[in-house]
């Protein structure tokens, strides 16, 4: 172990960057632009270099610990650290926004708020993005969590469409109705610790080890988890997203449903189920017809969408439903899948958004579905990417979207049959989507309107080939994924004294390092 | 003079019978009040010229003394002038809040360079509205500098009210504190009738209210035979049967005390006189008639009336959240900027009520913290409002702010810290406030109140978060006010309010550690 402050470093970089850049001259733009790319970069190699550091089977819950007292009035510190959950989500978080800035180069321009206030915005969301996923404090988890909505408001408010404020402050309103909640339980919860402990603490160890009354953890569960639930989004909390996915930038888009939403699943898996693994299981029948509901329901109103930036979010919600399908089974494989599940649909969204952010720019930024058709006659290689992140959504095999929802799907049948069965019908929905949004789209004759579209520039090529290639190789080779992911998954499924089912049939499931051993017993 | 104070103290600790006045431990009250008496002859004998000079030296030389030795008296516990004033923790954090608060409003009243005519007040207030004589004293560029001593006045009653340790003094405290109120209430240059309505609305409704307080002094006489807070406890424990007697002035009481903070059903007077008063004035008392009335409020109800809890509890409990739900949806209704703020601050109000609700040191330091939190944030707020400004005066009106961002993003990027801070968003002041009271209460068993707190917030987050929308996601309008580039006095007090927002939001633990510092009550 290292004695560098890395995840500090990750965090400071971005917002030093973010200030330099809102402090240059508005005519400055492309200056920030640059800066802000430059930035951008630096911390995803640092992230990079970060990460092969960090030791798979580490004994230690968190690598990379900086801990120091903040508010000790209240046991509050500012404590980072990751595990492999943490770790690959913060490495989503500084994969994805290079790439945001860079596809996002010429989405803003001066006519409401200066381009270099986007750029500054996106910086200073990165630090807080990385801030949220490494907490381990859960009191420094809640500042990044509610400080995350500022940035994303006035991205949203000040960059967005034409319904932008009235998308913004949904987004924002939703968002603290949850905060606030979770405030509520964090309180408890800190009271709580101080009854049993005598100082009061929100260092997440700790309190993860403390064996909570079932009543008390029955009630601050809720205010935790609905808050993640909004966040997520599940059914029935998710009438935001369409409206701020729809009316947002597609970098914003891309950040918001691609890493913000994250938090919501990051943080039933970190904190509801290790602190509350009594309530969890109490609750998990509900969380997963939720989620069942919300596979279905965000499928089948993805299918009748018009509006390409609304069927992403729809579709979002229901992978959103899977992600905590997995996590709610309690197995192992169902929350690798899940972690997994994470990150390809990251990847994908960012794919999707960015791809129809491209195209979107070249007709008067209609996002109408019915605007186009037959492009792949005139943008070929746009129409290549589209396709690559489509199969990406609808997890062909070979994407590593479809890791993640093999295994959830693979989690799901090991604990409730039924359920497994079910989740499986979403596929089919998902596949019809999609494909039929790639058909209108991009094949067929090509509209009138629509001759001469310029294909896709060296730029926007460049910020789409590292996501199509991170989906191809990761869905062929997940190993390193799985071998960092595995061993925090296990310390969670042990927190809540959850045993993998045995299988009923020998030698099913996919080679994992991480399966617990009765499974290779049998 | 800290040796003598400290050797006093032990003297005291000593002579617990015969308290005599220690004049240091009140020093700072004296020293207000001596240059309020010096102000109103500065008015009398020098030349008009000279006066506002004069007054502003005067004014802020005796905050600062007063300030000094609020500081050097730190660590002092003790009753003196026959156990009517209490000089203990938390009597001098808020005497030391409110000097400070004080000094910076006394800097937004001495700006002359936002108003082409002047400062913010009317250049004689006796002149009648529209006259002749008001536009002739216009002209001359005449400016009130009667305001200085009512100021002072104001603020002596203000450092005694959280002192006072029996109830005739604490009236006394009130009528000080709330008599030049209502006179600087009506003195705006701009839209004076609105003005002198809210003046007299303010006057009216608050001798109504001290006539309360006033009478339920003389219910709690009647029971204990004292005035002091200290006897009433003491009766209370010895003959606790005559409870009715005791319920009846216990509730005149509170009602008086209720009317200062603003809480619901006591509130109706403060969206008028929040919007009538002028700017810098609605600063002031906005920010420090809450923390001196709730400084009187927690000393009443933890000293004096600490035994009669179980039948006040009830009350104050559906009264917070009364006025937590009140005051957040009635604001989001208002389209003044001064009356959303005022229902805000009834808002607020109702939250500081749920760390008075713990009664418990936490609570009590919880509610300081908060109170010191409120009070710097609203100033600054009301700081910018009075440079927000079109021809007529200061531009009220929310949709006079459509597009505010574009013109003057600074400005801008701070009044929305304000209300990020005030609708308690971590990193600012606010969130640590609102944390404070409600880790308190839940501590205490008032969960449900806290989850009252909590909706009220989400609602409140709902005008705070639209005036934000309002600045930077709607286009500038040809109505669309400006941003007048103040002097040097309004932009001190601009920055230190927005300083201590961001500070206090980032690293409150000096504060914390000062507000646990400061104990309970002494009695």
């Amino acid at each position: 172990m290292t004695t560098f402050p890395w995840l500090t470093t990750l965090m400071v970089v971005p917002l030093v960057g973010s200030i330099v850049v809102a402090l240059l001259p508005k005519a400055r733009t492309l200056l920030a632009k640059q800066i802000a790319l430059v930035v951008s970069v630096a911390t995803l190699v640092l992230t990079v270099l970060m990460a092969l550091q960090f030791v798979g089977d580490s004994v230690e819950p968190f690598q990379f610990v900086e801990s120091h007292p903040w508010i000790p009035a209240f046991g509050i510190s500012y404590s980072v650290g990751v595990d492999g959950i943490g770790l690959v989500l913060v490495a989503l978080a500084a994969t994805l926004v290079p790439i945001v800035v860079l596809a996002g180069w010429n989405d803003v321009d001066d006519s409401r708020g200066s381009v270099k206030g986007y750029f500054a915005l996106i910086l200073v969301l990165e630090t807080l993005m990385i801030g949220v996923f490494a907490a381990t404090d859960v009191f420094l988890f809640y500042v990044f969590f509610e400080v995350m909505l500022v940035p994303v408001y006035f991205m949203i408010g000040r960059y967005g469409g034409a319904q932008r404020s009235y998308a913004a402050v949904k987004f924002l309103l939703y968002s603290l109705v949850g905060g606030l909640f979770m405030l509520a339980s964090l309180i408890g919860l800190y009271v709580v610790s101080a009854q049993m402990t005598g100082t009061g603490t929100f260092d997440f160890l700790t309190l993860a080890g403390l064996n909570i009354d079932e009543g008390v953890q029955k009630m601050l569960f809720l205010g935790f988890f609905f808050a993640f639930a909004v966040k997520a989004p599940l059914w029935p909390f998710h009438t935001w997203l369409p409206d701020a996915a729809a009316e947002s930038k597609a970098g914003t888009s891309v950040l918001l449903l691609g890493v913000l939403d994250k938090v919501g699943t990051f943080g039933m898996i970190r904190y509801c189920l290790p602190i509350f693994p009594a309530a969890s299981n109490f609750y998990a029948p509900v969380v997963i017809g939720m989620a069942l509901i919300g596979i279905f329901y965000g499928a089948f109103v993805a299918l009748s969408q018009n509006d390409m930036k609304r069927l992403f979010a729809y579709s979002s919600m229901s992978h959103f439903g899977f992600i905590t399908l997995g996590i709610f089974v309690f197995t192992s494989v169902g929350q690798s899948g899940s972690v997994v599940y994470m990150v390809a649909h990251g990847l994908s969204t960012a794919a999707l958004f960015l791809t129809a952010g491209f195209l979107m720019s070249r007709y008067h930024g209609s996002s109408q579905i019915s605007d186009y058709a037959g492009v792949n006659k005139t943008a070929p290689v746009l129409a290549g990417f589209f396709m690559i992140a489509a199969l990406s959504s609808l997890a062909l095999p070979g994407m590593v979207s479809f890791i993640g929802e093999f295994l959830v799907l693979l989690g799901a049948f090991e604990r409730y049959m039924w359920v497994g069965a079910l989740a499986t019908l979403g596929i089919v929905i998902t596949a019809a989507y999609v494909l039929r949004l790639y058909q209108r789209t991009m094949t067929g004759p090509l509209k009138p309107e629509l001759e001469g579209m310029p294909d896709l520039r060296g730029r926007e090529i460049t910020a789409l080939v590292p996501i199509a290639v991170l989906t191809i190789v990761l869905g062929l080779f997940p190993a390193p994924l799985l071998n960092v992911i595995n061993p925090a998954v296990d310390r969670v499924m042990t927190s809540i004294g959850a045993t993998d089912p045995a299988p009923t049939v020998t030698g099913a499931a996919l080679e994992q390092p991480g399966l617990p051993a009765e499974g290779t017993e049998q | 003079m800290s040796a003598l104070a400290t050797a006093v103290v032990s003297e005291t600790e000593t002579l617990f019978t015969a308290p005599g006045i220690n004049y240091y431990a009140i020093a700072p009250i004296l020293i207000i009040f001596g240059a309020a008496v010096v102000s109103v002859l500065v008015e009398a004998f020098v030349p008009r010229r000279a006066r506002r000079p004069v007054q502003l030296v005067l004014v802020i030389g005796s905050v600062l003394a007063a300030l000094a030795v609020v500081i050097d008296l730190r660590g002092t516990r003790l009753i003196t002038g026959e156990g009517a004033l209490a000089i203990d923790g938390p009597t001098l954090i808020m005497q030391g809040t409110l000097l400070i608060i004080a000094l910076l409003a006394a800097f937004l009243m001495a700006e002359r360079s936002i108003d082409p005519l002047g400062d913010a007040f009317a250049p004689r207030a006796s002149a009648l509205p529209g006259s002749e004589d008001e536009q002739e004293f216009t002209k001359r560029g005449y400016l009130q500098t009667e305001i200085w001593p009512f100021f002072l006045l104001a603020l002596t009653g203000m450092l005694a009210f959280p002192a006072a340790n029996d109830l005739l003094m604490m009236f006394v405290a009130l009528e000080v504190m709330s008599l030049p109120l209502y006179l600087l209430a009506g003195m705006a240059r701009r839209r004076r009738l609105l003005s002198q309505e809210a003046a007299l609305k303010y006057f009216v409704l608050g001798a109504f209210s001290s006539a309360f307080f006033l009478y339920g002094v003389a219910m709690l006489y009647g029971f204990s035979g004292s005035v002091s807070l200290v006897a009433i406890a003491d009766t209370l424990t010895a003959k606790p049967s005559e409870a009715t007697l005791v319920a009846v002035g216990m509730a005149m009481l509170l009602v008086g005390l209720l009317f200062k903070v603003a809480a619901v059903p006591f509130h109706q007077w403060t969206p008028d006189v929040y919007q009538g008063a002028p700017t810098p004035i609605t600063g002031f008392m906005a920010a420090t008639v809450k923390i001196a009335a709730f400084g009187a409020l927690l000393r009443v109800l933890y000293v004096g009336l600490g035994g009669m809890r179980w039948d006040w509890e009830p009350i104050l409990w559906i009264i917070a959240a009364l006025t937590m739900l009140v005051g957040s949806i009635i604001a989001i209704t208002q389209t003044d900027i001064k009356r959303m703020l005022a229902y805000s601050s009834i808002a607020q109000a109702g939250f500081i009520l749920i760390g008075v609700l713990a009664v418990s040191p936490a609570g009590l330091a919880s509610a300081l913290f908060y109170l010191i939190a409120y009070a710097f944030t609203t100033i600054g707020a009301f700081a910018v409002i009075s440079m927000v400004r079109d021809a007529s005066g200061e531009a009220t009106h929310l949709s006079k702010w459509a597009g505010l961002s574009k013109k003057s993003p600074l400005v801008a990027a701070i009044f929305s810290l304000f209300m990020l801070a005030l609708a308690g968003i971590p990193l600012t002041s606010g969130f640590v406030g609102k944390f404070g009271v409600f880790t308190a209460a839940i501590a205490s068993g008032a969960t449900w109140l806290v989850i009252i707190g909590v909706v009220a917030s989400v609602i409140a987050a709902f005008f705070y978060v639209r005036v934000i929308v309002i600045m930077y996601f709607s286009d500038p309008t040809p109505d669309t006010a400006s941003v007048v580039v103040p002097s040097a006095f309004t932009t001190i007090a601009l920055a230190a309010a927005a300083t201590v927002t961001i500070v206090l939001g980032i690293f409150p633990q000096p504060v914390i550690e000062l507000v646990n510092q400061a104990g309970v009550f002494i009695r």
